[in-house]
C-alpha cells in the first residue's frame, strides 16, 4: 500500500513538473505551428534568472518568502524580453515557410542562447536551494515530501485550467482558435494575426522561463539544463498530440506515473519507460493522444 | 674577384642567418598539448573547469621553471608547453571527431584529456589509430585497459575499482553492524561499473548484507523524486552513490529536505569535489572518496604545496581532486619525455618505451604505471567522513589505504580479483 501511494504521489509530482515545462511548447506549436527548440533555452534563462535574482534577494537578508515572488518576476521578465526579441526580430520573417525551416531557425536560436547563457553566467553552477525547503514538508506513507512539490502541482493545475479557460471562454481565446484553424481566413475576417502570434510566443516564452524558475530550487543551475529539458518536453508534447493542451496534460500524467512505477518496481526500466510510453502511443495513434483531424485544403 | 667575394659573403651571411633562424625556431617551437576537459555542461563546474585551471597553472609554472624537484626543468626538457583546450561536452561521437581535429588539424604533440568514462572508451581506439600519445587523466572505468590493450594510450590516474574496494573497507570498519545497502548510480559505464564493483566487494567482505534497491537514473536526469522515495522505503542502513556533476548536486538538494540521510548512512565515492559546493546539503557523517590521496586527502609535500599554491593564485580556492588528476597527467608525461630526451631522442616510440612501467612523484604521492602492460597507473587512496567545523565542511577520521589493498595486480580483471577475495598483489 505504501509503495502504491508513493508511486502515485511521485508520479503526480513528476507529471506536474513535466506539464509545466511542456505547456509553453505545446501552446506555441498549437497556435503558430512552430516546434520551438529554443524553448529549452528559455527554460534555462528562467532558471538562471530565478537563481540569480532569488539568490540576490536571499543573500541580502530580505524576507525569504519574498523569494517566490522574485523568482516568478524573473520568469516574467525573461519572457517579456526574450519572447518579443525572438518573435519580432527573427520568427516573423519566417512565417509561411516550411515547418522544418522553422525548426532549424529555433534550433539556431537555441544554440545562440546556450552560448549567451555561458557568456553571462559562466559555466559554474548556481544554487538557490532555500525555497525548496522553505514551505516545510508533509509526511505520508512513511515518506517525507517538501511542500514545494505541492506548489508545483498547484502551479501545473493553475496553468492548465487558466489556459483552457482563456482558450474556451474569452474573446481572445476564440480569436486564437480561429487563427489555429485557418490563418488566412482569420486575417480576412479582421483578426490581427501578427499580434496573436506575438502575444502567443511571448506567453509561451514566459511559460518556458517559468518552468525553469520553478525547477531552479531543486537542481544546480548550469549550462546544458535546457538541452535535457527540451527532449523531455518534446516527448510529452508528441505523446499528447502536437499543440494539444489536454493532450500535454494527459501525456505528462501518463509518463509521470509510468516512470514512477518503473523506478519503484523495476528500476532498470527507468531509462526506457518514457520512450516506451511514446512508442506505444505513437503505434496506436501516430499523431498523439489528442491529435486533431485536419481538413485538407483544396 | 671583388664581386665574387661580395657574393660569397652575402651567401654565407644568408646561410648563417637562415641557420640561426632555423635554430631559433627549433628551440622556441613549443610542445603543443591538446587538453580535453568539460568546459560546459553538468561536469564543467566541479570537474572540467578545475582541471582546466590546474592545467593552465601547471603549464605556466613549468614554463617558468618554478616547479619543485624533480620537475624543475622548464617546460618538457627545456621546451615550453602550449595548451590547445577543447570542450569535452557533446558526447563520445563528438569527442572522436574532436580528437581527429586536434591531431590532424591542430597538430598537437600530445593529448591529455577526458573525464567521462564513455569518452575514454570511445577515443582510446582512435588515439591508437592516429598513433598519438594520449593520456587519460580522470575517467574511472577499469574497462579501458582490462578489455583492450593500447600502445599510445596511457592513464595516469588509478581506475575506479579502488573507490569501491576502499569505500567498502572504510564503511565496514566504521559501521560494522550495517545489514543492508542500496545504491543510486548513473546509468552509463562508470555508474554501472561502480555499483557492480561495490556489490561484489560487499559480497566478499560482508556476504550477509542485503541489497535493498539499485537505482540507475539516466545521466543528467535532474529529477530524483521517485528514486528518493524508493531509497527511503528501502530503509537501507547504507546508500552507495557514484553520482557526480550536476546529478549529484541535484540529488543532494532534493534528498536532504526529505530526510533521506537521517535514515541511511551515505557514501559518495566521488564526493570530494562537492565539499565546498553544496553548503548545508552534505550532512555530517557522509563518507567521501577522492580516488586517491587527492584534494582534501593530499598529504603535505613540496609538490602538493606547489600545486595548492599555483592553483590558489589562479582560482582563489584550493584544488579539488580533478586538479590533482590533471597534475598527475602532466607530471607523468613530463617524466617520460625528459627520460626519453636524456636517452637521446624524443620520438613517440621512445617516449612510450620509458612511459611504460614508469614511476613518478605527484602532489598525491607516488604513482606507478603498473597495470595495462604499463599504461594504467596505480596508487593508494583515502577515505574520510564529513564534519562541520566552525561552519565549514571538512573531513575527519581519514584513513589511507595502500595500493596493494585496493587495486588488483596485473593480469586479472578487477571484478575477478574482487570475487576471488581481493588478495593483495606484489608491487
Amino acid at each position: 500500500m505504501g509503495h502504491l501511494v508513493a508511486v502515485l504521489l511521485d508520479g503526480l509530482i513528476y507529471a506536474s513538473w513535466l506539464f509545466i515545462i511542456a505547456v509553453g511548447l505545446t501552446l506555441i506549436y498549437g497556435v503558430m505551428k512552430i516546434l520551438n527548440i529554443a524553448h529549452g533555452s528559455l527554460y534555462a534563462l528562467g532558471a538562471y534568472s530565478a537563481a540569480s535574482l532569488g539568490g540576490y534577494w536571499l543573500n541580502h537578508g530580505y524576507p525569504p518568502m519574498g523569494s517566490y515572488a522574485v523568482m516568478l518576476a524573473a520568469a516574467i521578465v525573461v519572457g517579456l524580453i526574450a519572447g518579443p526579441v525572438i518573435e519580432r526580430g527573427l520568427l516573423r520573417f519566417m512565417y509561411g515557410k516550411d515547418e522544418i525551416v522553422l525548426v532549424l531557425v529555433t534550433y539556431a536560436v537555441f544554440l545562440i542562447l546556450e552560448d549567451f547563457v555561458k557568456l553571462v553566467w559562466g559555466v559554474d553552477p548556481y544554487f538557490i536551494a532555500q525555497p525548496y525547503g522553505l514551505l516545510g514538508s508533509f509526511d505520508i506513507a512513511d515518506l517525507t515530501y517538501p511542500n514545494y512539490n505541492l506548489l508545483l502541482f498547484c502551479a501545473a493545475v493553475f496553468l492548465g485550467v487558466s489556459l483552457a479557460w482563456v482558450l474556451a471562454r474569452t474573446r481572445q481565446g476564440k480569436m486564437l482558435a480561429a487563427v489555429i484553424h485557418d490563418r488566412e481566413m482569420s486575417a480576412a475576417m479582421g483578426i490581427n494575426v501578427g499580434r496573436v502570434y506575438f502575444i502567443t510566443f511571448t506567453v509561451g516564452a514566459m511559460l518556458g522561463a517559468l518552468g525553469g524558475a520553478l525547477t531552479a530550487p531543486m537542481i544546480s543551475v548550469q549550462p546544458g539544463i535546457g538541452a535535457e529539458t527540451i527532449v523531455l518536453a518534446f516527448a510529452v508534447v508528441v505523446i499528447g498530440g502536437l499543440g494539444s493542451l489536454p493532450g500535454a496534460a494527459l501525456a505528462a500524467l501518463l509518463v509521470g506515473l509510468v516512470r514512477s512505477a518503473a523506478v519503484h518496481y523495476r528500476p532498470e526500466l527507468d531509462l526506457f519507460s518514457i520512450y516506451l510510453v511514446m512508442a506505444v502511443v505513437l503505434i496506436i495513434r501516430p499523431k498523439g493522444l489528442f491529435s486533431v483531424q485536419e481538413a485538407r485544403k483544396i | 674577384m671583388n664581386k665574387n667575394w661580395k657574393s660569397l659573403t652575402v651567401t654565407m651571411l644568408t646561410a648563417l642567418l637562415s641557420g640561426i633562424s632555423i635554430g631559433c625556431d627549433a628551440q622556441d617551437k613549443p610542445i603543443r598539448i591538446g587538453l580535453v576537459t568539460f568546459l560546459s555542461g553538468p561536469a564543467a563546474g566541479p570537474f572540467g573547469v578545475p582541471a582546466k585551471l590546474a592545467a593552465e597553472a601547471i603549464v605556466d609554472s613549468l614554463n617558468a621553471g618554478k616547479a619543485p624537484a624533480p620537475y624543475a626543468a622548464k617546460g618538457f626538457g627545456g621546451t615550453p608547453l602550449e595548451l590547445v583546450v577543447i570542450d569535452e561536452a557533446g558526447g563520445a561521437t563528438k569527442q572522436v571527431a574532436e580528437l581527429r581535429n586536434l591531431v590532424e588539424r591542430q597538430d598537437v604533440d600530445f593529448v591529455i584529456g577526458y573525464i567521462g568514462s564513455g569518452d575514454c572508451l570511445a577515443v582510446a581506439p582512435v588515439a591508437e589509430e592516429l598513433k598519438k600519445i594520449t593520456v587519460l587523466f580522470d575517467c574511472g572505468t577499469p574497462r579501458v585497459f582490462e578489455d583492450a590493450s593500447y600502445k599510445y594510450v596511457f592513464r595516469t590516474r588509478p581506475h575506479a575499482t579502488m573507490d569501491a574496494v576502499a569505500g567498502a573497507m572504510y564503511l565496514l570498519e566504521n559501521r560494522p553492524g550495517m545489514k543492508s545497502y542500496g545504491g543510486i548510480n548513473q546509468n552509463y559505464a562508470y555508474g554501472q561499473d561502480s555499483w557492480a564493483d561495490f556489490t561484489a566487494v560487499m559480497a566478499t567482505l560482508k556476504p550477509e548484507a542485503v541489497i535493498t534497491t539499485s537505482q540507475m537514473p539516466k545521466f543528467g536526469a535532474g529529477q530524483y523524486g521517485p528514486e528518493i522515495s524508493s531509497l527511503l522505503q528501502s530503509n537501507s542502513d547504507v546508500i552507495h552513490s557514484s553520482l557526480w556533476g550536476g546529478d549529484l548536486e541535484a540529488f543532494m538538494l532534493q534528498a536532504a529536505p526529505r530526510n533521506l540521510f537521517a535514515r541511511s548512512q551515505l557514501i559518495l565515492v566521488a564526493g570530494e569535489p562537492y565539499l565546498h559546493r553544496l553548503p548545508g546539503s552534505i550532512p555530517d557523517g557522509t563518507i567521501i572518496g577522492a580516488r586517491g590521496a587527492s584534494g582534501v586527502y593530499a598529504q603535505k609535500s613540496p609538490l602538493n604545496d606547489w600545486l595548492r599554491q599555483i592553483y590558489k593564485e589562479r582560482a582563489d580556492i584550493y584544488p579539488n581532486y580533478p586538479a590533482y588528476s590533471v597534475a598527475q597527467a602532466f607530471l607523468g608525461l613530463k617524466t617520460a619525455y625528459e627520460k626519453a630526451k636524456a636517452l637521446g631522442t624524443t620520438g613517440t616510440d621512445d617516449i612510450i618505451k620509458v612511459f611504460e612501467y614508469e614511476t613518478f612523484e605527484s602532489p598525491s604521492g607516488k604513482v606507478m604505471m603498473k597495470l595495462g602492460k604499463g599504461h594504467q597507473a596505480v596508487a593508494g587512496t583515502a577515505y574520510g567522513t564529513t564534519r562541520t567545523v566552525n561552519g565549514q565542511i571538512t573531513v575527519g577520521n581519514i584513513k589511507y589505504y595502500p595500493v596493494e589493498r585496493v587495486q588488483p595486480p596485473e593480469g586479472i580483471k578487477s571484478i575477478d580479483w574482487i570475487k576471488a577475495g581481493m588478495k593483495p598483489g606484489k608491487w
